[in-house]
């Protein structure tokens, strides 16, 4: 009988060897003519076990990790393929408890099934979503969502019905669907593993939302620096036209709708909804002034639903389970679950769906399981290169929009990265306008003047010249790149900026030991 | 030892096959610029006017748009192509070290006869973050590089 072996194919994994573990698992069995199918899953998203190896078995599967190339001879003598008992035996991965206490219903089958497998993805409750769609009026399925309280996850958390609504409503020729996959935000990788994992899941989101807004066209704009994540959005893509998911009747729709994968091009700003707008029409990413919105005026100055991958990602579950399902979960005026991106030095790094609500101390001591190096953990910070340092302090801060931009925070795509007690703020702060002047598009005066200004009146800071006249010009700059910028790229920077002086006004002051963040050695 | 890529020389002809291939729409132009550098290993200055006349857009235009996207080169690569993390959660995982021990290696390759040929780039994120410090190389991630894989790493990329 043929043994079904499962060994990730998502970037992560293929970064540590992955691709080597496959080679020589399937050498192995060749040679032992031991008949076995590999299958190369998304990650499950426990990063630390990546490569993590499944074998199918009578008793469930059971996954070995971190297995390297040179892992494999002594698996293979253990008897792997039947379970068998071996120093990386992890068990069933589902009682891992990292996996055993998330909610999953976006990432409920990302690193499970086969991605580019329609029939997996059936088999696992794909496609009821669009079936349910399929049986109702296009307002309704907007309904749905509004009443779902879902929330762009992209990280400005509008109430994606409400967007949802105006694209419907507006009249036009013309109309697109725009899924953002430029996921630039370090310390996040969500939208990458559901592509890479579970593309077939986004496709569903996009033919759905096509279906509430009246749109026949869709694109997927992927960061260039996702190579797996593009070549899996156009494998999947292919893939859903030959079995009719896209195309002239998706799902046996009277609709049709087809989608194109755009590639982006080392722009961090094109992340922006209206620069990825200009991306797509060939034009340098800048930002465009808003109104129209693009909900009125889009891309090829059409209406234009854009909604994050997750966002999109969501959707098919509250169409299959209903709105109040998807609502019942969450805190406050967060509904649902944030795919929450454990990242930087943690112990247990990787993707943990979880309902809004649980705080931030939690995922990084209790969840996370600390530092991977060891070392007391110092700051986090939350939703990305633009998000604020959170202190110690702060860790009782639930995920929560309000409860963060109450904290002068900000939970953007979900990503938290963790950096420990050798981590130098002032350095951090500085990295923060060094990025912003390398990625500023360079439209409004406050992010492209501003961040080469604070760069330089940090630098003043950090080498002792005229420390508080340099802070008072700092801080007088936040303030007008906070209210003057046209996007979130200059109007969010100063928050990892003020939040490092806030809280660690003393590595401004003082030189620390280190500079530069040391990880964990292995 | 890691392989170099391998591009074509530069070929107007060639090129002008390429921008053809599209539907001569400027929303084709970033498209049609990823496959001139797949091709070529970067996007030469020729292939501007050429681009222009087939959109249907200025030289000033086009070349715009090539120089606003930090993935398009303006000469070819040397020798295998680094694209090293610089973001936050690769730094919390000791990437300042990393590109400290990168440059420190190249710069003493550079002392010898023959210099290994590397195209070091920075990169803003490569969503390897629980994973790093992380890289791409000729488009291949990797991650983990501390210790001794950092060390192995290394070698192979100047060897």
């Amino acid at each position: 009988m043929t043994v079904r072996v499962f060994i990730p194919g998502d970037a992560a994994a293929v970064a540590v060897g992955a691709d080597d573990v496959a080679l020589a698992v399937t050498a192995a069995a060749r040679r032992l003519q031991a008949p076995i199918e590999v299958v190369r899953n998304g990650s499950r998203g426990l990063f630390e076990l990546e490569t993590l190896v499944e074998v199918e078995t009578s008793a469930g599967r059971i996954g070995y990790g971190p297995i390297y190339a040179h892992d494999v001879p002594s698996l293979i003598e253990a008897n792997f393929l039947e379970g068998a008992p071996h120093p990386k035996r992890v068990g069933r991965p589902e009682t891992i408890p990292f996996f055993r206490r998330q909610t999953r219903l976006t990432f409920a089958r990302c690193g499970v099934i086969d991605p580019y497998s329609l029939d997996d993805y059936r088999a696992n409750g794909g496609l009821s979503g669009l079936e349910r769609a399929l049986g109702l009026r296009s307002d309704e399925i907007v309904e749905s969502v509004k009443a779902s309280g879902l929330r762009g996850r992209g990280g400005a958390g509008f109430p994606a019905g409400v967007k949802w609504e105006t694209v419907a409503r507006a009249n036009a020729a013309q109309k697109y669907v725009v899924c953002n996959a430029d996921e630039g935000d370090s310390g996040t990788f969500a939208d990458r593993m559901l592509l890479e994992g579970d593309p077939f899941l986004v496709i569903e989101g996009m033919v759905i939302a096509g279906l509430a807004i009246g749109a026949t066209k869709g694109f997927i704009y992927v960061r260039s620096e996702y190579p797996h994540a593009i070549a899996a959005a156009r494998r999947s893509v292919e893939a859903a036209r030959t079995s009719g998911l896209l195309g002239a009747a998706p799902g046996g729709g009277g609709q049709a709708f087809d989608i194109e994968v755009r590639v982006g091009a080392g722009a961090y700003v094109c992340g922006e909804e209206t620069a990825l707008l200009e991306s797509l029409e060939g034009r340098r990413g800048q930002v465009r002034a808003k109104p129209p919105l693009p909900a009125h005026a889009g891309l090829f100055g059409f209406p234009t639903l854009m909604n994050n991958v997750l966002t999109l990602a969501a959707v098919p579950f509250i169409l299959a389970h209903g709105s109040e399902a998807y609502a019942a979960l969450g805190y406050g005026r967060s509904r649902g679950t944030l795919p929450v991106q454990l990242a930087g030095d943690v112990r247990n790094g990787g993707l943990f769906e979880t309902p809004f609500g649980v705080s931030l101390g939690e995922l990084i001591d209790d969840i996370g399981g600390g530092t991977l190096s060891g070392r007391p953990v110092r700051a986090a910070q939350v939703g990305g290169p633009l998000g604020s340092y959170f202190p110690r302090a702060l860790f009782d801060t639930p995920m929560d929009y309000e409860a963060f931009t109450a904290r002068d925070g900000l939970i953007g795509h979900g990503g938290v990265v963790v950096f420990n007690d050798t981590i130098d703020l002032a350095q951090q702060a500085r990295f923060a306008f060094e990025f912003c002047a390398i990625e500023s598009c360079g439209k409004c005066t406050p992010c492209r003047i501003g961040s080469v200004r604070g760069l330089e009146a940090l630098d003043r800071v950090i080498a002792h010249e005229n420390t508080d006249a340099n802070l008072a010009v700092l801080n007088d700059l936040c303030e007008t790149m906070k209210l003057g910028s046209l996007c979130a790229l200059g109007g969010l920077t100063p928050y990892p900026v003020l939040s490092a002086l806030k809280h660690f006004g003393g590595d401004f002051r003082t030189a620390r030991r280190d500079t530069g963040g040391s990880g964990p050695d292995r | 030892m890691i392989d170099e890529p391998q591009f074509e020389p530069w070929c107007a002809t060639r090129a002008s096959e390429i921008i053809a291939g599209g539907s001569g729409t400027q929303d084709q132009l970033l498209p049609i610029l990823h496959a001139l550098q797949a091709e070529f290993g970067f996007v030469h200055e020729a292939a501007v006017p050429l681009l222009a006349s087939a959109l249907n857009l200025s030289q000033a235009e086009v070349h715009g748009v090539v120089t606003f996207y930090h993935d398009f080169r303006r000469s070819p690569p040397q020798g295998p192509v680094v694209r090293l993390c610089r973001a936050e959660a690769c730094q919390a995982r000791g990437a300042r070290a990393v590109e400290q021990a990168l440059s420190d290696a190249l710069a003493k390759s550079a002392e010898t006869k023959t210099p290994s040929n590397v195209t070091l780039d920075a990169v803003y994120c490569l969503g390897l973050c629980a994973s790093g410090p992380a890289a791409l190389v000729n488009g291949r991630p990797v991650a983990r590089l501390t210790g001794p894989r950092l060390s192995q790493w290394i070698e192979e990329l100047i060897a």
